[in-house]
């Protein structure tokens, strides 16, 4: 530790750290835009500016180390003027457009230029035109509104292991694109919006099928039914003006209620029939000798990872469908036949923290022989635009429960929204189809939180397993060339693409603060602490749903209905 | 297709200051950077295609086309400039309905712009396979397409 002085006075600093983060830390505010905690800083924005006495340039605090002795102004005239002058420049190449953008009123480049005084133009120059990329199922790319902070090309590449995009061309002319600046949606993009969750601007953002839904639901003869995802309720209530993390499932129940959808029903009732039909899965191939370890198959983003960078992996993926589609699937057909609907009537909605949900609900291997299972998939960004839209004032709903056949879950389907929950949700479920008895430590303790890769041992009866669990797909790369290295020691590996899960999940409010994410991950922990159904077989509507129908996991409806299987995929790696 | 693997095997290591002469290397022996040398070159470095393609934009030099029959290189060096080579290229990619790099639907023409041709006494100066023609205009360009037409009919 050594003192540096800021603005005239001492603050402490520890060696090695850049400036930004000694800052940070002592609670003085500095501006930054291709900053993004926790990867390389790329010093590309020169927002971050600062003067250190002695220097003659000014200096990007977020890539410049401290030094002992240190003296910095962090906003003296010369410093103010350098960041406005930034600003004013890349406002200068930017549509005047924000009346007519999603990220109003949530945009950094707005929120800079009023930080910073910026009320006249000051360059006019000539603009770049690009066409808008709409191709993606998931993602329109708007390069109009790009401002080249690159963040979204360092997410794709150091958090996903992707590398779907990068910057292309020189000087003028440069710009954020794919390989031979083809389509998003024929390149390796594989959905998960991470670069969204980036984006200062709304140069990244969702695919919106909001006009779609409420189409549906102003057709008297649809029967629109929607879903909402584990992960959803702890964090649409950040728009709400409700606490971070706070659980509004039934405030949201209310609200989908009073937008018009004729039924709400829970994906964490389908995470729990996944949970059966995967754990039953787990253990055929323990008994029978079937391709180990398992992966799971819950995150679109991660299967299509798999099938365009690892193919030689695919027949480790799990079969079972994802718990949107499980669901989609059971209420167009078990569903439709107790309400006496026909199926073609019914427009199936699932509100995701996802946007390669969207991507997924469109697939042919998870569709009814061709039909689509799901109509539509709107984000947790979405459902918040449609509330706020239609008035309703949420405050003032009172909470209502989700409707039967598919409103009850256990606390296992609800940690589907969270990094290690479909993990902790299908040992407690393994466990049981094992030995028959519940397992007396539910909580695993080592898979819980936030870190990119969590391993334990668990044993169940007899059996000694091998767990794994995974987010953020660079990580699943590490994991998988360690087996292709001959690892042999895992029998069920979970991955999440995003990293933290859903909770994090691409579709959710645009915040990316690890205080926040924590938030909603103790909000889903609580649950499960505070509920007494805590394993997907004792859901009672599970049980119903296979006496009534089903039969038993891995029944041949099962297989029909719930399974599925993937192949090789060509794209541009 | 020719082989690549000579030229890779020179440049084992997934460097950026490798890529170069290996992008290079491969353009000269194809006369341009196709998508399967791209899948290529990216599973030998390892690189992500992404990465391969946006550090060859950053470079005038690599074409992602096939070069036409008639490959036309027009000079942007200083003196070309000041005599108006900016003029010519507009002219000609109106002509030829392309942009530079590209390549025309017929495969007759294709356009690339260099930095320098050397032969600034000749400015603006343009090269049709590797022929040059001096103080181009707007008429002269007009001329010079229309005889290099007229030979390929000619041809058959
Ligand atoms: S991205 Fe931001 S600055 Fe640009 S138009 Fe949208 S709101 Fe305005
Ligand atoms: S959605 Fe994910 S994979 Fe696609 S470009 Fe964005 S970060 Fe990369
Ligand atoms: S698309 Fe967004 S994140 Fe990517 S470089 Fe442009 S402004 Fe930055
Ligand atoms: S935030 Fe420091 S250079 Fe961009």
């Amino acid at each position: 530790m050594f003192n540096i002085e800021v603005n005239s006075n001492l603050i402490e600093a520890k060696p090695g750290e850049y400036i930004l983060s000694t800052l940070k830390r002592a609670g003085i505010k500095v501006p930054t835009l291709c900053h993004l905690e926790g990867l390389i800083p790329s010093g590309a924005c020169r927002m971050c500016v600062v003067e250190v006495e002695g220097m003659h340039d000014l200096i990007p605090s977020c890539a410049f180390p401290v030094s002992d002795g240190m003296k910095i102004k962090t906003h003296s005239a010369r410093v103010v003027k350098a960041r406005k002058t930034i600003v004013e420049l890349l406002l200068s190449n930017h549509p005047d457009d924000c009346l007519y953008c999603v990220r109003n009123e949530d945009c950094e480049l707005q929120k800079l230029a009023k930080q910073h005084g910026v009320i006249e133009r000051t360059f006019a120059g000539e603009k770049n035109k690009y066409f808008l990329d709409m191709s993606s199922p998931s993602i329109v790319r708007d390069p109009s509104k790009c401002i080249l902070c690159g963040r979204c090309v360092r997410v794709c590449e150091e958090t996903q292991g992707v590398s779907a995009i990068d910057f292309i061309g020189r000087g003028s002319k440069t710009r954020i694109g794919t390989a031979f600046d083809e389509g998003l949606n024929i390149s390796s993009c594989i959905n998960c919006g991470q670069c969204i969750m980036v984006c200062p601007t709304a140069a990244l953002r969702g695919q919106r099928y909001i006009e779609e839904v409420q189409e549906a639901l102003r057709d008297p003869k649809k029967h629109v039914v929607i879903q909402h995802a584990p992960a959803v309720s702890v964090t649409l209530g950040e728009t709400l003006n409700c606490k971070n993390g706070a659980d509004v499932s039934g405030i949201m129940t209310s609200a989908l209620r009073t937008l018009g959808f004729d039924r709400v029903f829970e994906t964490s009732f389908s995470a729990d029939l996944t949970i059966m039909e995967e754990a039953s899965e787990l253990v055929q191939r323990i008994k029978t000798g079937g391709t180990l370890p398992m992966f799971t198959s819950c995150s679109p983003g991660w299967v299509k990872f798999l099938e365009q960078f690892y193919p030689e992996f695919i027949p480790n993926l799990s079969t079972c469908k994802s718990p949107q589609m499980m669901l989609g699937a059971v209420i167009k057909s078990y569903y439709a036949e107790i309400e006496g609907i026909d199926p073609d009537d019914i427009y199936n909605v699932s509100v995701m923290p996802c946007v390669a949900k969207k991507f997924e609900a469109g697939r042919q291997e998870l569709s009814n022989n061709g039909k689509p299972d799901i109509d539509a998939v709107l984000t947790t960004r979405e459902l918040a635009m449609m509330i706020e839209t239609s008035g309703i004032e949420a405050n003032s709903l009172s909470p209502s429960i989700a409707d039967n056949p598919f409103g009850e879950r256990s606390t296992a389907g609800k940690l589907f929204g969270v990094s290690g929950g479909v993990m902790e949700a299908a040992i407690r479920t393994a466990n049981f189809l094992l030995t028959g008895y519940e397992l007396e430590q539910s909580q695993i303790l080592e898979i819980r939180g936030l870190d990119g890769i969590k391993e334990t041992i668990v044993q169940l009866g007899d059996l000694t397993l091998g767990v794994a669990v995974v987010s953020g797909l660079n990580n699943a790369r590490k994991i998988l060339e360690q087996i292709k290295k001959g690892r042999n020691d895992l029998h069920f590996i979970e991955v999440m693409s995003c990293p933290g899960g859903c909770i994090a999940g691409g579709g959710q409010p645009i915040k990316t603060d690890i205080e926040l994410i924590k938030s909603r991950m103790k909000s889903l922990y609580y649950i499960d602490k505070s509920e007494p159904v805590r394993a997907s077989h004792d859901n009672p509507y599970i049980k119903k749903l296979y006496d009534e129908y089903l039969e038993h996991p891995l029944s041949h409806k099962s297989h029909k209905l719930l399974h599925t299987s993937y192949s090789e995929r060509e794209v541009l790696i | 297709m020719i082989s690549n693997e000579k030229i890779l095997n020179k440049y084992p290591d997934p460097r950026r200051e490798n890529l170069i002469p290996l992008l290079q290397e491969i353009q000269e022996l194809h006369g341009y950077v196709s998508r399967e040398t791209i899948i290529e070159i990216g599973s030998h470095l390892p690189l992500p295609a992404s990465k391969i393609y946006g550090v060859a934009t950053f470079y005038n030099q690599f074409r992602f086309n096939p070069p036409g029959k008639y490959h036309i290189q027009i000079c942007r060096g200083t003196a070309c400039h000041v005599k108006g080579s900016s003029n010519v290229l507009d002219m000609l990619q109106r002509e030829l309905k392309i942009k530079a790099g590209e390549t025309t639907r017929d495969g007759m023409f294709s356009i690339e712009v260099v930095a320098c041709l050397g032969a600034c006494g000749l400015a603006p100066v343009i090269s049709v396979n590797g022929e040059f023609h001096a103080d181009v205009s707007s008429k002269k360009l007009q001329l010079i397409l229309k005889q290099l037409r007229a030979k390929d009919k000619g041809n058959g």
